[in-house]
């Protein structure tokens, strides 16, 4: 018997994303579901970023202190020392403006974000802290603090969207829209950031992510109804790419923390964590990531050997 | 794959001779269709009809058991390629390979004998021993398999051999139980499937792609072997996953019968971190099986909690277990908050808690993972039973104060709770997750 390959039939391609200003970083532009290369096109491969924070981190656990604590006071330092690890683009976290942390001003975080453009060269991706009040003040400032530099920002939330959706067009961005675990609220997001003029092909879906054995099924299930969606049932508004940021839920998780002798059945930390963060993000990476961000080096080099391998 | 009433009814006499008790044939294609009637009810029904529909009855992907007296792990009869779809049903089995030429073969048993680890209320552990017949030679072969026995009678087992005169020795020792055969191949096929069906075992068949293990799985096929397992031996990440997407989807959407076989994948790898990632793949993507060369425990907690996600019923809500549950380091002074078991209820409620940096008893009820106004829809949340669970939780005896914290969403419910609960008061908190670091900072000043 002579089997022939039994193809899918695809409505859409998943527009490109080309950020950065001196260097650039690409992903997303693939025409199939997540490396069926046997059907479709994949012009990019999917993109790390190293998250960075733009202060101390107050709830980094050892694992990732021993690799970033001699750094991390100075985002620059942090950054550079990222670059000399490979990174190809950075997520500066603004954690610090959070009203449990330092509560920092928007201008604060614009200057900090400001220095790094002018000393890094590599692609940025701006975060807020995640609380949605702060965010709909800091985005705005520090998006139009760097304009021109054509970074990602984010995340516009259903609470917050239309100022953080309006400061990005005007800063030249690409946004992350986020909302929680659902298609539809996804989808509906989408639709009321285009309905403010801004464009389709420069959204960033983020589904929301976790970690694995914390709601991980939700996230990679959802991911998975999002490019069906907007691949094969020909849903454009769900047709964007999805970035998963995976670090920021696994190094909150027991697993990534707890030493080998407080629970001697887990086995030993250092490969544990690391692996959490790397199998967490090599399965969103199957489920429709193109966009990753990450913390731990090992687990980046594992997740771009995986890639490489895939791309092979 | 499903045939649907319109087709059966295409194929039925079209007389409405009512003689199978419908009164017409298409009201009788239907309730065929449905399972709720049996195509034997019509007299008139052709040959073709009957064995349209015990094709369509037939899984698409064959399913069976292996395994050995009293541990018996069902593979296969997989329904979907995308689990939301309905879901993914027997959980991948993971195997350590041990070489017959290994000189601790006893250290390798135990470490697949101690490997359990209990995670949200369920034992996972690595399942079977892959037993390599790395020396080639039969006597060496069935020592290492009698020190299995001898140790660990119950464990299943996948034998790995290339010969068909060691398999056959090896096979007459394991009659009681009931392993799977791994080792055909282009030039052992006739043999190999001829053991495996005399010793009605289950066989793996290997060969490098998809077109030419068809060609082997035909042959075993035509000796009378029916649980067949498959290996395409891909070569990297990529030809894995294009591999097992191909045969799922041949299997489900082609129908194709010859590819309707659960998939096993060798994960081993020079590095562990890497190993470890390419299981996590086969996991996700269709294999049945996957064969690992190690099995320290920080791999395997990963592997075991991901096939644990992965394999669990979107439909049904994952449940955390009842309890009260410490967020940070709480003390008598921390506030309390209850809500239901929804898993995803629980994550996020704990993690905006945590955001909030005030330590807090997080009270979780059962209420069968349904999501608060479900659950208080569904009487499961009510004022009674929120009042009997905290009695019954003993946190009173933990805490210096009565004052009890529920969702917004059942605002309701606080007067009828401070009546059933004498001598608390109930604070109303916020409707959605996201408002819980405000509100619990505001709550904690207000009591200084």
């Amino acid at each position: 018997m002579n089997f022939s390959i039994p193809k899918e039939t695809y409505t859409g391609r998943i527009p490109e994303i080309v950020f950065g200003k001196e260097k650039k970083a690409y992903f997303g532009g693939e025409s199939a579901l997540p490396f069926h290369f046997f059907e479709g096109e994949f012009i990019y491969k999917p993109l790390i970023a190293f998250e960075i924070q733009d202060d101390i981190p107050e709830d980094y656990p050892e694992e990732l202190a021993k690799v970033y604590s001699s750094v991390w006071d100075s985002p620059i330092k942090w950054a550079k020392f990222c670059e000399t690890l490979g990174a190809e683009a950075i997520a500066l976290r603004l954690m610090s403006t959070h009203p449990d942390s330092k509560d920092s001003k928007p201008e604060e975080a614009a200057d900090k974000v400001k220095k790094i453009l002018s000393e890094i060269d590599l692609p940025l991706i701006i975060l807020g802290s995640n609380h949605s009040e702060k965010d709909a003040e800091v985005l705005p400032v520090v998006s139009d603090a760097s304009r021109g530099y054509n970074c990602i920002i984010g995340k516009a939330q259903e609470g917050n969207y239309k100022t953080i959706t309006a400061s990005a067009m005007a800063g030249g961005h690409s946004l992350i829209a986020m909302s929680e675990l659902d298609v539809n609220l996804a989808k509906q997001l989408n639709i009321l950031i285009t309905q403010m003029d801004f464009p389709r092909e420069k959204i960033i879906i983020d589904p929301m992510c976790s970690a694995l054995g914390y709601g991980f099924e939700y996230t990679y299930s959802v991911m998975e109804r999002i490019r069906i969606a907007g691949q094969i049932q020909g849903d454009n508004m769900l047709c964007v790419p999805m970035v998963a940021d995976v670090g920021f839920y696994v190094w909150k998780t027991k697993e990534s923390q707890a030493s080998e002798s407080d629970i001697p059945e887990w086995g030993s930390l250092h490969e544990r964590a690391v692996m959490w963060e790397a199998v967490t993000a090599c399965s969103f990476l199957l489920s429709g990531a193109e966009l990753l961000i990450m913390r731990h080096p090992e687990a980046i080099n594992t997740v771009k050997r995986f890639i490489g391998d895939l791309f092979s | 794959m499903a045939i649907t009433g319109i087709e059966i009814f295409k194929l039925l006499p079209k007389t409405n001779c009512k003689k199978c008790g419908f009164p017409t044939c298409l009201a009788f294609a239907m309730k065929v269709a449905q399972g709720q009637a049996d195509i034997e009810q019509c007299p008139e029904a052709s040959e073709e009809v009957k064995a349209k529909l015990k094709e369509a009855a037939t899984p698409p992907i064959r399913g069976f058991v292996f395994g050995s007296k009293n541990i018996k792990i069902k593979i296969g009869e997989e329904t979907v390629l995308f689990r939301h779809e309905k879901k993914f049903f027997n959980p991948t089995v993971l195997a350590l390979e041990i070489k017959d030429t290994e000189s601790n073969i006893d250290g390798f048993i135990n470490e697949v004998l101690e490997s359990s680890i209990e995670r949200v209320g369920q034992i996972l552990k690595v399942d079977a021993i892959f037993l390599k017949n790395e020396s080639e030679n039969s006597e060496i072969f069935n020592q290492v398999l009698d020190k299995i026995i001898n140790k660990a009678f119950d464990l299943p087992l996948i034998l790995g051999i290339s010969k068909p005169e060691v398999a056959a020795k090896a096979l007459e020792k394991l009659k009681e139980s009931r392993p799977i055969l791994s080792g055909a191949t282009p030039e052992n096929i006739n043999e190999m499937s001829e053991i495996a069906k005399k010793y009605n075992v289950p066989l793996i068949i290997s060969d490098k792609g998809i077109e030419k293990v068809l060609k082997l799985v035909e042959i075993a096929r035509s000796v009378g072997v029916q649980d067949l397992v498959i290996d395409t031996q891909p070569n990297s990440a990529k030809e894995l996953l294009m591999d097992n997407t191909l045969i799922r989807r041949a299997a489900l959407k082609k129908g194709i019968r010859l590819l309707g076989y659960p998939i096993i994948t060798f994960a081993n790898r020079d590095d562990n971190f890497y190993e470890t990632v390419i299981a996590s793949l086969a996991i996700l993507k269709y294999s049945s099986i996957v064969v690992l060369s190690s099995i320290p425990k920080w791999k395997n907690l990963v592997l075991f909690t991901l096939k644990q996600n992965i394999y669990s019923d979107p439909q049904v809500p994952m449940q955390v277990k009842q309890d009260i549950y410490k967020v940070g380091e709480p003390d008598e002074n921390s506030p309390i908050i209850v809500t239901t078991n929804f898993a995803l209820t629980y994550f996020l409620v704990k993690g905006e808690i945590e955001n909030s940096k005030v330590p807090a008893w997080l009270a979780i009820m059962d209420c069968d993972g349904l999501s608060v106004l479900t659950a208080w829809a569904a009487g499961k949340f009510s004022a009674s039973k929120i009042a009997q669970f905290i009695k019954e939780s003993g946190i009173e005896e933990k805490l210096n104060h009565k004052e009890l914290i529920i969702p917004g969403y059942v605002a309701m419910l606080k007067g009828a709770v401070e009546d059933k609960l004498p001598g608390w008061k109930v604070i109303v908190g916020t409707k959605e997750a996201s408002g819980i670091p405000a509100f619990l900072r505001n709550y904690v000043r207000s009591k200084k």
